[in-house]
């Protein structure tokens, strides 16, 4: 009973978000004031839906459903759906929403084909750190992947200023400053977060394992990862990275969450990968 | 009758690209390309337009097959192989020409169409033509009218409402880079009338300060004081580039003033704040290899006009409005030119008339002894009697009714009178 909810519940949340992102594809083509309403109200529903499924699955599971492909992948388009919504909230930066959407989308339709059974939890994963350690390096995948849109929006915007040819992305993209400035706070945010989930995972790692640090793929990865965004958040304040350069960093700085998160699972293994 | 033609040469935004506006012989002033103009056989009267976006002459000519190859000779000098001129060159004839004059007036021709500097521009040459006496009775009057004429354009239509110009296209390009404009600094290099009207818009936008570098450093200061802002001197260019956010430049040198190698150390001190540049300057005053660096925006003229392109729908009703106005008015001209031909036959009857009068004054009067009184009298009856003969042929050749037999009436009137062939 309570997993053909679940299963509803998913199907609810790919739905509605999938209509956030067709009302914002549409609002980006016509740019009726009206059809943006509709899409925000949409994606909001959809982070509404995203919560209660994530409550439900931690009923149903016994555990903070962080520890399977499936769940990781929902989780991060929860992070990310959340983040958006925060940062709305505070400043609007011109059709953001179809980019985010857009992605939130992409996460949850492979979520859809992972598999989505509930596997009891491995006993090195039966412990407080789990939602707390998982929980802070997905929510700061969640404002990276903001940067990461950003990023991609800088470029674009950026092609049709310099290549001065003003098609169709010139109106509808915002200014570089506002770009420029999201892929900054955004960063900050992440970069904290990242780094509160580096620590919190050595943290658990001493108790579980008995070291801090084990070199472990998954360890590697999120360093060099850290690092990346490290030395971009330094040249910001030191030599005035800004603009293009900060887009493609934070396209770069991405791409490495990306394989921290999938690439190191599947690829490299290690005592990390739970989630099979 | 051997009529002059009207004669319009030129070449413009839309036929020519800038780097070979800039090399024209005839984009340089006006004294001295005036002058060779109206040393053209056959030329009667002249008139030069040198905009930044146009150079177009207009001569009233004796049409022999010269004319134009002189005046195309003069116009590209040795930019242009001969060979590929014609790809840039437009000419038209009489009513084709008047119309083409108008829609440049009325602006219906700019690059941002509805913009009013174009009008003032024409004014400028109109007056340089005039001061040394290079346009004629036709000249004088078809340029009247095409002051009058883009006047009633901006009154009946709202092609001007939008207010769109090169400023405008700028502040839009600006808001794009930066956001807001209202912290921004903008930096004029150059303290000439269009950078002055750039400056006037984005200043009406809300820019926070206006800092002008010119050569002469009084000009500059003039400038500086009418937006509250600064003056320095061009010795100081780099260092106020290191401050500035959005550059207009516009001096008249000859060469490049700021090269992409100059730059990069700039932007290493201003640590890649992003900085925009507007080169209206026709010869170039910027490298066009600045736009090749990191946060640096550099747009020339000809890059505007695809800014410009983005909402340009709106105005193309006005614009279909104004076109009417201006069709109208062209066919108008040409009524009063048509009307024009007879001129010169009326004034041979007259002069005709006159000598005789005279002729015959002189010899009764000097014989007949009389008081100044009374010869006043006789010249009065005799001018009268003269007149009230010429009264009729002359209302004949005016008549506006049957202009097209103009040439046939013309030569009648001549054989009648014996006022032999037309000159």
């Amino acid at each position: 009973m309570m997993d053909e909810t679940s299963h509803f519940l998913f199907y609810m949340v790919l739905g509605t978000s999938l209509l956030a992102l067709v009302v914002y594809g549409v609002f980006f083509v016509n740019q009726r004031e009206r059809l943006r309403h509709l899409a925000r109200q949409a994606l909001l529903a959809a982070g509404v839906l995203q919560t209660l499924y994530i409550l439900l699955r931690y009923l149903e599971a016994g555990y903070t459903p962080i520890t399977s492909q499936h769940e990781t992948i929902v989780f991060f388009a929860w992070s990310v759906t959340w983040a958006y919504l925060s940062f709305r909230w505070r400043y609007t930066v011109k059709n953001f929403g179809l980019f985010i959407t857009a992605f939130v989308c992409i996460l949850l339709l492979i979520a859809s084909i992972s598999p989505r059974a509930i596997n009891p939890l491995a006993p090195a994963l039966q412990s407080l750190w789990l939602p707390v350690h998982a929980g802070i390096a997905v929510i700061s995948y969640g404002f990276l992947a903001l940067a990461f849109c950003g990023g991609i929006m800088y470029l674009l915007q950026e092609h049709e200023l310099k290549s001065k040819r003003f098609g169709f992305f010139f109106t509808r993209l915002p200014s570089l400053d506002a770009l420029d400035q999201l892929n900054s706070h955004c960063l900050a945010i992440g970069f904290v977060l990242l780094t509160l989930g580096i620590i919190t995972g050595s943290i658990w790692a001493r108790q579980a394992w008995g070291t801090y640090w084990h070199w472990d793929p998954k360890e590697t990865w999120s360093l060099i990862t850290w690092f990346l965004y490290a030395a971009q958040i330094h040249q910001r304040f030191s030599a005035g990275w800004r603009g293009k350069r900060a887009a493609v960093m934070a396209i770069i700085g991405f791409s490495s969450v990306l394989f921290t998160l999938w690439g190191v699972t599947f690829l490299l293994g290690g005592i990390h990968s739970y989630a099979q | 009758m051997p009529s002059d033609t009207i004669l319009l040469l030129g070449v413009n935004h839309k036929t020519t690209p800038l780097a070979v506006r800039e090399q024209l012989a005839l984009g340089k002033g006006y004294a001295e390309p005036l002058h060779a103009l109206r040393d053209i056989a056959g030329c009667k009267e002249c008139y030069l337009l040198s905009t930044c976006n146009r150079v177009e002459i207009l001569m009233i000519a004796q049409e022999n097959d010269q004319v134009e190859d002189h005046i195309t000779e003069l116009l590209f000098g040795t930019s242009v192989a001969p060979e590929h001129r014609q790809n840039y060159l437009y000419t038209y004839r009489n009513l084709e020409a008047v119309h083409h004059l108008f829609m440049v007036a009325t602006s219906l021709d700019s690059m941002i169409v509805g913009e009013a500097q174009i009008l003032g521009q024409l004014k400028e040459a109109y007056r340089h033509a005039t001061e040394s006496k290079y346009t004629g009775p036709i000249l004088n009057k078809l340029l009247h009218k095409a002051f009058s004429v883009a006047k009633r354009v901006r009154s009946e239509t709202q092609i001007g409402a939008s207010a769109v110009s090169i400023s405008y296209a700028a502040v839009e390009l600006a808001k794009k880079i930066f956001g807001t404009i209202e912290d921004k600094t903008v930096l004029l290099i150059g303290a000439g009338e269009m950078a002055e009207l750039a400056a006037e818009h984005l200043v009406g936008q809300g820019v926070h300060k206006v800092v002008v570098v010119n050569r002469t450093l009084s000009r500059a200061m003039d400038l500086a004081k009418r937006f509250n802002g600064s003056a320095a001197s061009l010795e100081e260019l780099f260092p106020q580039l290191e401050q500035a956010d959005i550059v207009i430049s516009s001096t008249g040198a000859p060469n490049i003033i700021l090269h992409k190698q100059d730059m990069k150390p700039i932007m290493r001190a201003r640590r890649n704040e992003p900085i925009f540049f507007i080169d209206i300057a026709v010869p170039r005053d910027l490298d066009p290899g600045l736009n090749d660096l990191d946060n640096v925006y550099l747009y020339d003229i000809d890059d505007l006009q695809n800014v410009v392109e983005v909402n340009k729908s709106e105005r193309d009703k006005e614009a279909i409005k104004a076109r009417r106005i201006v069709d109208e008015e062209a066919l108008r001209f040409q009524a009063w030119l048509d009307g024009l031909a007879v001129v010169p036959t009326i004034a041979a009857l007259r002069k005709k008339a006159d000598d005789i009068c005279q002729g015959e004054l002189e010899r009764t009067l000097c014989r007949l002894h009389l008081t100044p009184d009374e010869q006043k009298c006789i010249e009065r009856m005799a001018l009268s009697i003269s007149s009230k003969l010429l009264h009729d042929p002359l209302t004949y050749l005016k008549e506006a009714s049957c202009r097209d037999q103009n040439n046939i009436k013309v030569e009648m009137i001549r054989a009648a009178f014996g006022l032999g062939e037309e000159p």
